[in-house]
């Protein structure tokens, strides 16, 4: 009987840390290892050309790597419920081995081609990898919920047991009587498309700033632990107007993409930590990049409704504007605001930017300035963005948009301010907008302030060169401020009814495990049961403090009819 | 949810049946029960002998489950037989109503349905008692509100709020139109407790009829960024409604007379008086308001609460915190200098929460610890944009202790020094706290 396996690489591109893969290898005769590119996807998907060029790279890689063990990666169109059944037939497929894809419809999927493989008699190999944890054990650590605050997705993995060691990257000898078979015509039928194929318009496409691919990412692996040992600094890095530059050892599209395993990623930190600081023991601060990354793929994992704000259970209802010209305004960086019009204007052009530029345009957009919704914004970045993957990007702007995770809503980044103090002398302005170049450090952040002379002088008039501020930012902030106040002391008010509904259960040893069963019911009662709230001030004016402390009081003025709960959840709709 | 007698449909079909008749009806069924439903119905078995059913449950009852029942569970519920639907139009089940109002274009949420809302006006204009609006960016929303609160004649409302939800839209609306509709209730309601209309083209002559009507019940009055009031209009709310116990507004109509005339021996205790602070344009000058107007209110109001919130740029701060001031709630929305908070620590004793939303690069570490110093009741504080060094802030908390209830400081505030590093900070802080505590994260991916 002849083992012919093929291995289905969707992230996880990449030969180095590939569990399943190698467990594929392992006695069969045959290997292939496909990619299946939806045909549909590159028409009428969110993902811009920069997306594409990174995946396409990343695959010409993985063909190249594949080369020199005589073997090729096959790009195959179609959808894998359609592809897979024929290629069982073909290729007399005994094995199918994947990445574990722990996103909901990645799990929905996969299902499907699960049956299909049982129906064929194939074998399915599944391993994680994507992942430092098996994302399931740490949600049963948690009593069967995802954790719903960083803290406590933090304590959670204090408990979990260590991360698995990488597995050996795919050599020759590992690969020992495995074969490829390669037909002649493979690169008509197999090839990794182009961009133009795919239909994209590449005349005056600039270099990539991130090239995609796994020799770049284990370059990058390299110099990043060099440049860390070199500073021989494990804190984290002060923010100065070079961080927001796109640097050569940044990693997150690879991570996002799996060109660079996360695990490797783990154990090359850690060993590069022990050598240095001579101590046993890194602080969980060390992965940051990683845990929150980690933590958003728990948080998404069983939660097929993550990147809505309707029926998400983790996801407050707040209501935002419906504002499609403010929005392409916000998305293509013509707001007024050099700050908010460069951070877009990076992103747009090179497929990164710094999380703390993330902060920035995400408030400007939601919370902060223009009110509109998170989900429109999780669009934007997915269409742009390279590290941009389902569960990160959702969980990120939820949290930036403080619609979940019991992020404080007090502080609000002001787009003049806060570019500002990043970048005093302007030069990132100047870089993205060369429209403003000649403006001085003084009024390149607010140019609508500067007097006539200095914009003339700069040749660049505010309202005809270069746009007028979209928002009055203090009027904007001032309205938004309230209405966060608003809905969260409405959450707030709500205690009576969660500490009525929920299990007394007490752990001692996981930090406020009651508390966070609270929450969650607070949540599902908020949305259910709209409050007629109207007035009076909390003791606690200007915090979200979901712990039903008693220092949410109510004046009993606004108490409706009998001054008690009961009667406050009387209402409409 | 709802366990159903068998009878239980027919009697509700037939109207004219009386109770008794579909009683009858039940107990006649009962002995024809198959087993296994004798089983599932048991403990309606129980009350079917005392002739129970359903549709017979009392008003009282009904009322009781009703209200806890989401509006449209309630309709359903409505819809199941006359008796419940009795309970349904209830009065007590319309004394408070939200009207949300929504386009579809400027909206991602539902709008209360217009049927529902012709009904309630139809029916229930004279039970409301608690009512609210909650209006999208569009006008035709806002309009909508005024077109409902122009049909409330038979209302004696006790809670109006007009609430934006995005942009404000009352204020796009013509402002006689507006005024208009909001006298019809003033007029009529005559028991007015409370009113929110922030944001609201509401004027002072429409001030003065809110008074003439309404000065004996008013309560609580909020409405910031009224741009059409005049210091002259809210001072004619304070000499009349001496019930006024919670006001909201804009610093531009504050001024030492009105400050008097609410600490005036006529007018009872003020708990909460709510500021807001707003520049237009940079540069813009604020008036002064003298401490011995503060001192008045607060002999007069030992324990009332002043909330101020501060949008200013950081040059336009001149006049304020030059003496004591009674601040208990400090919000800063802008970048606010060393300076200025320097001189918090040393003029708001009576500080109880501050938040900093933005400083700037150098340490905030001498102003933070003044604070703890002097403002001995400070129980919240949130950092947003500043830097202290970590030191520092243990000193400040040590100094504060477990008054600090909240305490929401954002990682990046946090200057690692060579007494903590960040890793550390977490477990001195928790010490002297007397719970876990860990500084507020932001994604960093």
């Amino acid at each position: 009987m002849v083992g012919n396996t093929i291995h289905w690489f969707r992230k996880g591109l990449r030969l180095h840390d590939n569990p399943s893969l190698k467990e594929s290898i392992r006695g069969a005769d045959t290997l292939r290892c496909v990619y299946i590119l939806d045909p549909w996807f590159a028409g009428s998907s969110n993902v811009g050309i920069s997306r594409w060029r990174f995946l396409l790279q990343c695959l010409e890689d993985l063909d190249t790597s594949l080369r020199k063990l005589n073997s090729r990666l096959f790009v195959i169109r179609g959808q894998p419920t359609d592809v897979f059944p024929r290629l069982f037939q073909e290729w007399q497929t005994s094995q199918l081995s994947y990445e574990y894809d722990s996103e909901p419809f990645g799990k929905e999927r996969d299902a499907a081609i699960q049956k299909l493989a049982s129906e064929a008699g194939v074998e399915v190999t599944v391993k994680v990898s994507h992942t430092l944890y098996d994302l399931d054990k740490i949600i049963e650590l948690n009593g069967g919920q995802s954790p719903l605050t960083y803290k406590r997705f933090q304590a959670l993995i204090s408990h979990m047991d260590a991360v698995e060691s990488p597995a050996e990257i795919i050599t020759a000898e590992v690969m020992r009587k495995c074969a490829t078979p390669i037909s002649d015509d493979h690169d008509d039928k197999f090839a990794v498309p182009s961009l133009e194929e795919l239909g994209f318009e590449t005349e005056g496409l600039a270099t990539a700033v991130w090239p995609g691919g796994e020799t770049e990412a284990l370059t990058r692996l390299e110099r990043h632990l060099e440049r860390k040992a070199w500073v021989a600094n494990f804190e984290r890095p002060r923010m100065n107007a070079n961080s927001l530059l796109a640097s050569p050892t940044g990693l997150s599209p690879y991570l996002r993409f799996g060109c660079l395993s996360c695990r490797l990623f783990y154990f090359k930190l850690t060993d590069l930590y022990r050598k240095v600081k001579k101590n046993s023991s890194p602080p969980l601060s060390l992965y940051g990049q990683l845990l929150w990354r980690e933590f958003f793929y728990t948080t998404a994992t069983n939660n097929p409704r993550f990147d809505k704000m309707e029926g998400n259970p983790v996801c407050v209802q707040i209501p935002w504007d419906r504002n499609p010209e403010a929005l392409a305004k916000w998305a293509e960086g013509r707001t007024g605001f050099p700050w908010i019009d460069a951070i877009m204007t990076q992103l747009r052009q090179e497929g990164w930017i710094h999380h703390l530029a993330r902060h920035a345009v995400a408030c400007f957009l939601t919370r902060g300035d223009l009110w509109i919704s998170w989900e429109e914004g999780m669009k934007v970045f997915e269409e742009l963005l390279l590290d941009a993957d389902w569960s990160v990007n959702a969980g990120s702007w939820m949290w930036l948009s403080c619609s979940s995770f019991f992020q404080q809503f007090f502080h609000c980044y002001c787009p003049v301010g806060f570019g500002r103090r990043t970048d005093p002398n302007g030069d990132y302005i100047r870089r993205y907008l060369p429209i403003l170049k000649a403006f001085p450090a003084k009024y390149i952040f607010d140019p609508w302030n500067a007097p006539e002379s200095v914009q003339k002088a700069a040749k660049c008039v505010i309202g005809m060169h270069y746009p007028k501020p979209m928002v009055h930012h203090t009027e904007a902030s001032r309205l938004n401020i309230q209405r966060m106040t608003q809905i969260y002391q409405q959450l707030s008010c709500y205690r009576g009814l969660g500490e009525h509904r929920a299990q007394p259960a007490e752990t001692t040893d996981m930090l406020g495990h009651v508390f966070f069963f609270n929450q969650i019911e607070l949540l599902e009662e908020s949305k259910q049961i709209p409050i007629t709230n109207l007035i009076g001030n909390n003791i606690m004016c200007f915090f979200y403090s979901g712990r039903g402390h008693a220092a949410v009081k109510r004046s009993s003025e606004d108490l409706t009819p009998g001054g008690s709960n009961k009667a406050q959840r009387q209402t409409s709709n | 949810m709802m366990k159903r007698v068998k009878g239980d449909e027919d009697a509700c079909s037939s109207s004219s049946e009386g109770p008794t008749e579909s009683c009858k009806k039940v107990r006649k069924l009962q002995p024809s029960k198959e087993k296994h439903q004798e089983e599932e119905e048991e403990t309606d078995v129980d009350l079917c002998e005392f002739g129970f059913d359903w549709a017979l449950l009392p008003q009282e009852i009904l009322l009781n489950i009703f209200q806890f029942l989401p509006l449209l569970d309630r309709a359903y519920a409505s819809q199941v037989c006359r008796g419940w639907n009795q309970a349904f139009h209830m009065p007590e089940l319309w004394r408070c109503f939200e009207f949300e109002l929504n386009q579809p274009a400027s909206s991602y949420l539902k709008a209360t349905h217009p049927e529902l809302i012709k009904q309630i006006i139809k029916r229930h204009s004279n039970h409301l008692q608690y009512v609210s609006f909650k209006v999208d960016s569009s006008t035709e929303s806002a309009e909508a509100a005024c077109d409902i609160l122009s049909q409330l004649v038979n209302c004696s409302l006790k809670t109006l709020g007009l609430i934006s939800t995005a942009r404000p839209s009352f204020m796009e609306l013509p402002k006689s139109h507006f005024i208009s509709a909001l006298t019809v209730v003033f007029v009529n309601s005559k028991s007015l407790s409370s009113l929110k209309i922030d944001d609201t083209p509401v004027d002072d002559p429409s001030l003065k009829v809110l008074v003439a009507n309404n000065s004996d019940t008013l309560r609580m009055l909020k409405m910031s960024s009224c741009p059409h009031v005049s210091p002259a209009g809210i001072l004619c709310v304070a000499d009349q409604c001496h019930g006024l116990r919670e006001l909201a507004l804009n610093y531009h109509l504050l001024s030492d007379e009105l400050l008097l005339a609410l600490s005036s021996e006529k007018h009872v205790h003020l708990e909460h008086l709510r500021i807001d602070v707003v520049s237009e344009n940079p540069g813009q000058h604020f008036h002064t308001i003298r401490k011995s107007s503060w001192d008045a209110m607060l002999r007069h109001s030992p324990k009332f609460n002043l909330v101020m919130y501060f949008f200013l740029y950081e040059d336009e701060f001149g006049p304020f915190f030059r003496e004591e001031v009674p601040i208990t709630h400090l919000y800063f929305g802008r970048s606010v200098s060393k300076d200025v908070l320097g001189r918090v620590g040393v003029h708001c004793p009576r500080l109880v929460e501050l938040v900093v939303c933005a400083n700037g690069l150098r340490p905030l570490d001498e102003e933070l610890i003044r604070i703890a110093k002097r403002c001995t009741q400070l129980s919240a504080i949130g950092l947003g944009e500043c830097e202290v060094s970590c030191s520092a802030f243990v000193e400040f908390v040590k100094m504060c202790g477990r008054r600090l209830s909240q305490l929401s400081i954002m990682e990046e505030v946090l200057i690692p020094d060579h007494k903590y590093n960040l890793d550390e900070i977490h477990w001195e802080v928790s010490k002297h706290l007397g719970r876990v505590w860990f500084p507020d994260m932001m994604p960093t991916w």
